[in-house]
């Protein structure tokens, strides 16, 4: 590798582009919505602009995030992420495991059948989850044929949690995937062989060797869980509200831009912090990774 | 040990488990299922899409001749168009430069780069509307002709693909071989002509596939669009999305299935590119 020194111009010629879009199409806008957050609507005679900011104000915003009623949905945001964030590690740990042990030339596409659903829309996933679970969907059909149902199984907090993991299990493949396949499977044969049963071999010896992914696979599905909007918005209606939607409501239909900047923050400084997390036991565990 | 193990009945041999085998039918069912469903009603006859009725592809020429429909997914496919160019020779850039450069600060600027990434996307689309109305950039786009008037949704697309599209090509330029650079220069060649006759044709596959996953980023994005849109301009998942608020039919699934079509394709295609060459006989 080059000192950038040694060629300054190709180094700015490379460099320069892709950092001022950066700096002109990501960092100012996020500049001016952390200057929002500290301010407020103007007042101009007697009344509340529409269009018009006081800046700079104060914290307030922030201070009503912490409303009982905001901080009721900045809590259950949470924990609907933790629990689809749980559920995607419950399905998706079998499926990483068991496509190390498939035989070797059906794991690439074993992988692309997992990675695919990916790929599809987002919006057109969910829509595909609305019509197999609204009340005259296939699930209640099914249902009615063993005689119960049909229920209402779309606009509450169970559609929400079911859509999430369905739309974000790949996350959690990918790096399971990877530090399974990177698992010494000496280290299971030895367990077996000194006389543990499976089901301790896997509780001690694969799970903690695999922590590495786990870690990740948990931080890549609960961030994009936490700041999800289309998937409450569609599956959960108005009884299943998300921060994500509060945020969006405040920059149209309530059009209150200065709190759902600060909101827009808060969320943003949860994911620096699963991200800091992320990586301050990603380098604890490097002397022990596997 | 007398009793001879068969092969798939070895302790490790989790793969020949009865057990797994279930469990991942059960998963994929359920993964694919819906989508599955989707794409299969799409060719029904029946009008509230609940019973199967026959086949169709009325809702395909419905969907055709939806005029607004389509005026979204034309605006689509520019803006995708459009951004993936830009996104493509941005992120090139960037790769280049992180893959052939020391500089201070490497680790931060690494990482100031992946903000794009890594952000809640809602967070980027409300601040880029933030930025679009208060620097009159969405007044001034609003008022331009088509297709002028994408300016705003380009510029956004751009900023959260050209990120990915660095990573891939960085990732097919670490197996670069740099005496063919050095060899390059020794005999005479200028930087540029080094560059579009050795570097560049070596990137091409790493070019393809992420130029192929800006496409497909472009294209599916909901969230940022729906925030810098202008009240006039549709994209296509913005108008499924005011389509699906008011409930299932099978028009929509045809112009579904049509972009889950794109996109499946595109992706095989990107993969196929950024996978090890397979040695060649002879």
């Amino acid at each position: 590798m080059e000192n950038w020194k040694e060629n300054r111009r190709v180094f700015w010629t490379l460099g320069a582009p892709p950092t001022i879009w950066l700096l002109a199409f990501f960092i100012i806008p996020l500049g001016f919505l952390f200057i929002m957050s500290f301010s407020d609507k103007a007042v101009i005679d007697g009344q509340v602009s529409i269009t018009e900011y006081d800046y700079l104000t104060g914290i307030a915003n922030y201070i009503r995030a912490f409303e009982s009623l905001y901080l009721t949905i900045i809590w259950k945001s949470i924990w609907i992420s933790a629990l689809a964030t749980a559920l995607c590690l419950l399905t998706a740990y079998p499926i990483a495991f068991g496509i190390c042990f498939a035989p070797e030339r059906w794991k690439p596409l074993l992988l692309l059948l997992v990675i695919l659903p990916f790929w599809i829309n987002l919006l057109i996933r969910t829509y595909a989850l609305i019509a197999v679970f609204r009340t005259q969907g296939y699930v209640n059909k099914v249902l009615g044929v063993v005689g119960v149902g049909p229920f209402e199984m779309l606009y509450n907090n169970f559609a929400v949690i079911f859509g999430l993991v369905y739309v974000f299990m790949p996350f959690m493949v990918l790096p399971l995937y990877a530090t399974i396949e990177r698992l010494d499977k000496s280290y299971l044969e030895a367990s077996l062989d000194l006389g543990a049963s499976q089901f301790t071999t896997f509780m001690k010896v694969t799970v903690p060797l695999t922590m590495p992914g786990i870690i990740s696979g948990v931080i890549l599905v609960f961030i994009p869980c936490l700041g999800s909007f289309l998937t409450p918005d569609l599956l959960g209606g108005a009884n299943a509200i998300m921060i994500g939607n509060v945020i969006e409501r405040q920059f149209k239909a309530a059009n209150d831009w200065p709190f759902g900047a600060a909101l827009s923050f808060l969320l943003m400084y949860a994911t620096f912090g699963a991200l800091a997390l992320r990586w301050l036991i990603a380098s604890r565990s490097k002397g022990v990774d596997v | 040990m007398a009793a001879q193990l068969k092969p798939g009945q070895g302790p490790l041999d989790y793969g020949s488990r009865l057990w797994l085998k279930i469990l991942f039918g059960l998963i994929f069912f359920l993964l694919y299922a819906p989508i599955i469903t989707l794409v299969a009603f799409s060719f029904n006859t029946d009008k509230r899409g609940i019973v199967w009725r026959g086949f169709t592809l009325d809702n395909y020429s419905k969907a055709w001749n939806n005029a607004s429909l389509i005026e979204a997914l034309t605006n689509s496919l520019v803006i995708a168009f459009l951004a993936t160019l830009i996104a493509t020779v941005l992120g090139a850039l960037v790769a280049l430069m992180l893959w052939r450069f020391r500089f201070p600060f490497k680790g931060g600027y690494e990482g100031f780069m992946a903000l794009p990434i890594v952000i809640p996307e809602i967070c980027m689309g409300v601040a880029l509307l933030l930025f679009f109305v208060n620097s009159g950039m969405m007044d001034f786009f609003v008022a331009m002709p088509w297709p002028l008037n994408l300016g705003n949704i380009v510029i956004a697309h751009v900023s959260f693909c050209f990120p990915f599209v660095a990573v891939v090509v960085r990732s097919r330029l670490v197996g670069f071989n740099r005496q063919l650079e050095e060899a390059s220069k020794d005999l005479g060649a200028s930087e540029w002509q080094t560059f579009w006759s050795i570097i560049v044709p070596y990137m091409k596959p790493g070019l393809i596939a992420g130029a192929l996953l800006a496409f497909t980023l472009s294209l599916d994005d909901f969230v940022i669009t729906f925030f810098t849109s202008g009240p006039e301009t549709v994209t296509f998942p913005v108008k499924v999305y005011s389509l699906v608020r008011r409930g299932v039919s099978p028009e929509i699934n045809a112009a579904s299935t049509v972009l889950i079509v794109i996109t499946v394709v595109a992706t095989v295609l990107a993969m196929k590119l950024q996978a090890p060459p397979k040695p060649r006989k002879g």
